[in-house]
């Protein structure tokens, strides 16, 4: 198939003696919520953090809604329409919920310092938009009431919730979801994957790394399944949850992990 | 800007105009006032630098000592109108920030803090050896005053001057940090990684207010050269560039009203331990201490709290 947003095609990463990842091929098809799952240590937010361009693979080729991103920096990658969360939260300290999630609008905005050092009234009007923006962007997630507090100063639930905010400002084509519901209570996990349907509404497609199975299996389009750097299995959540092979690795490596 | 801060800066602005009637235009006060209008430009900069974007620099006087070298060279040397030497001394700090900026700020923390010392250091020596140039360890004299349509401008009216300098750059500070661009520096501060990630090109960002910072040093520096009109090297030693950052620090490295407020206590501080004499460093780091113990954001915040507690109490 053509229409592919994300191709990744014959990756391999190795840090050092270390293979993270040995001849993976991936497609991410727009419009769907696609999951990676796998043991700790598959490979998987190695996946993500070269797909945001933080260190080149070894070997293999990124595409993305056609263009290659090998050799971008991480700050083009995110305004080509790459946005992503963070397995341990990096929200802004030192900065309101409000200014955290205008902060993703910066690739949006224009001004630079001069525009801005003498408040020239495209900079005015550009600054009022991206403040509306945000609001809604706060609002979709329903943390409009949140906006004036300190994003540190929110619980663990509403940072993740907050991050996603923050990542949907920069419009996003592909959101990279690392670990959302992780250190998550059911009813926050529950929110959360009401949130991520309701994203996908709005067209953005979704790459999520994530060990909750129970969230995974039940909003996922696509699950791909790695192992120590490899894919394993890939499918529909239900073919995933038979796969022997799957089981297999699940099992291996902790009994209480495997797909539910 | 906000309100509150046009409210603050309309205060100061009216303290400082009549200021000079009040004290009669004596000259010893007014050049302490023109020495904290002075440091409080250097310290803006280096707030935007370090409390915004993170980023330490202990070499900052080199700058300043760029600007007022530049301005007392193309004048006295080479006989160039004042502001001409004054924008070219800013094109020169900018084009030295961008060389130099560009490899250290790669660095963290205290790698970044040595590599600008060391700068500040080439710099130091530079101005002590370039002898056909700076005048050596001896100095520069004889730098004209600086001038507008053949008027010198000099005593109250050079006062008024610097001040207007110093509000509209801390005009231009507080907008800047009120802005997307102040949104990327605090971000960068806050988290490199995902600032990249959110699309902000932050090695540029840091790049940029480096050299916003040296530009604010060097335009003090040949402020302070036509003020003296003598500079030596030792004005722009080590030595000050601890001293400007610990203005930073003591204000409160947060705000850019906190770099004013340290520019101003240890400007005129000095004035007040002259009777310490050699003790009067015993003093500036007891000081420095009690401030990182007690007000770890700066005597300005801690105040702040302080009457803020004061006042909920009252309630």
């Amino acid at each position: 198939m053509s229409g592919e947003i994300l191709v990744i095609s014959g990756l391999e990463k190795s840090f050092g003696g270390l293979r993270a990842i040995s001849d993976l091929d991936l497609a991410v098809q727009p419009g769907k919520i696609q999951a990676v799952i796998g043991p700790n240590g598959a490979g998987k937010t190695t996946l993500f953090n070269l797909i945001a361009g933080l260190f080149p693979p070894t070997r293999g080729d990124f595409h993305f809604a056609g263009k290659k991103l090998n050799g971008r920096k991480p700050h083009e990658i995110a305004r080509m329409g790459v946005s992503r969360t963070f397995q341990n939260v990096e929200l802004f300290a030192r900065m309101t919920a409000l200014e955290n999630v205008m902060l993703g609008r910066h690739g949006r905005l224009r001004a630079g310092i001069f525009q801005a050092g003498l408040r020239l009234s495209g900079m005015r009007r550009e600054e009022r938009e991206c403040r509306e923006r945000a609001f809604e962007e706060l609002g979709f997630m329903g943390l409009a009431e949140k906006a004036a507090l300190d994003a540190l100063s929110l619980p663990l639930g509403e940072q993740k919730l907050l991050e996603i905010a923050r990542a949907l400002a920069t419009e996003p084509k592909l959101l990279l979801l690392d670990e959302p519901a992780a250190g998550l209570n059911p009813r926050d996990t529950a929110r959360l994957s009401e949130t991520i349907l309701r994203i996908r509404e709005r067209g953005i497609t979704i790459l999520l790394v994530e060990h909750d199975m129970n969230l995974v299996m039940e909003i996922s389009d696509v699950v791909s399944v790695l192992n120590c750097g490899r894919k394993i299995a890939e499918g529909p959540p239900r073919e995933i949850q038979r796969n022997p092979e799957v089981i297999a690795a699940y099992l291996g490596e902790e009994g209480n992990g495997a797909p539910a | 800007m906000t309100r509150k801060d046009l409210k603050a800066l309309l205060i100061i602005a009216a303290a400082i105009a009549v200021f000079p009637w009040a004290f009669g235009g004596n000259q010893y006060f007014i050049s302490l006032l023109v020495f904290l209008g002075l440091n409080a430009i250097t310290t803006m900069g280096l707030s935007l630098l370090m409390g915004y974007a993170g980023q330490i620099s202990l070499g900052h006087a080199a700058f300043l000592g760029i600007g007022a070298y530049a301005s007392g060279i193309l004048t006295t040397k080479y006989g160039l109108h004042p502001l001409a030497a004054f924008l070219a001394g800013i094109i020169l700090s900018a084009g030295v920030a961008v060389l130099v900026g560009k490899p250290t700020l790669r660095l963290k923390g205290h790698y970044m803090a040595v590599a600008t010392l060391g700068f500040g250091e080439i710099v130091f020596v530079a101005f002590n050896e370039l002898s056909f140039l700076t005048g050596g360890p001896s100095g520069l004299s004889n730098i004209p005053p600086l001038s507008f349509g053949g008027r010198a401008i000099e005593g109250i009216p050079f006062l008024y001057l610097v001040w207007g300098m110093v509000f509209l750059i801390l005009a231009f500070s507080l907008n800047v940090i009120n802005s997307r661009v102040g949104r990327a520096l605090r971000a960068v501060h806050g988290s490199e990684l995902a600032a990249n990630a959110m699309g902000v090109d932050a090695a540029r960002y840091k790049l940029k207010v480096f050299v916003l910072s040296a530009v604010y040093a060097s335009m003090a520096g040949s402020l302070y050269a036509h003020f003296l009109a003598f500079i030596s090297p030792n004005a722009f030693s080590l030595m000050f560039s601890i001293l400007l950052l610990m203005m930073v620090v003591i204000g409160g490295s947060e705000t850019i009203w906190g770099a004013v407020v340290g520019a101003g206590i240890l400007t005129l501080l000095p004035e007040y331990l002259r009777i310490l004499e050699d003790f009067e460093i015993l003093v500036y780091g007891a000081i420095l201490l009690a401030v990182l113990l007690f007000m770890p954001q700066g005597i300005l915040e801690g105040v702040r709290r302080l009457l803020g507690k004061r006042k909920g109490q009252g309630t």
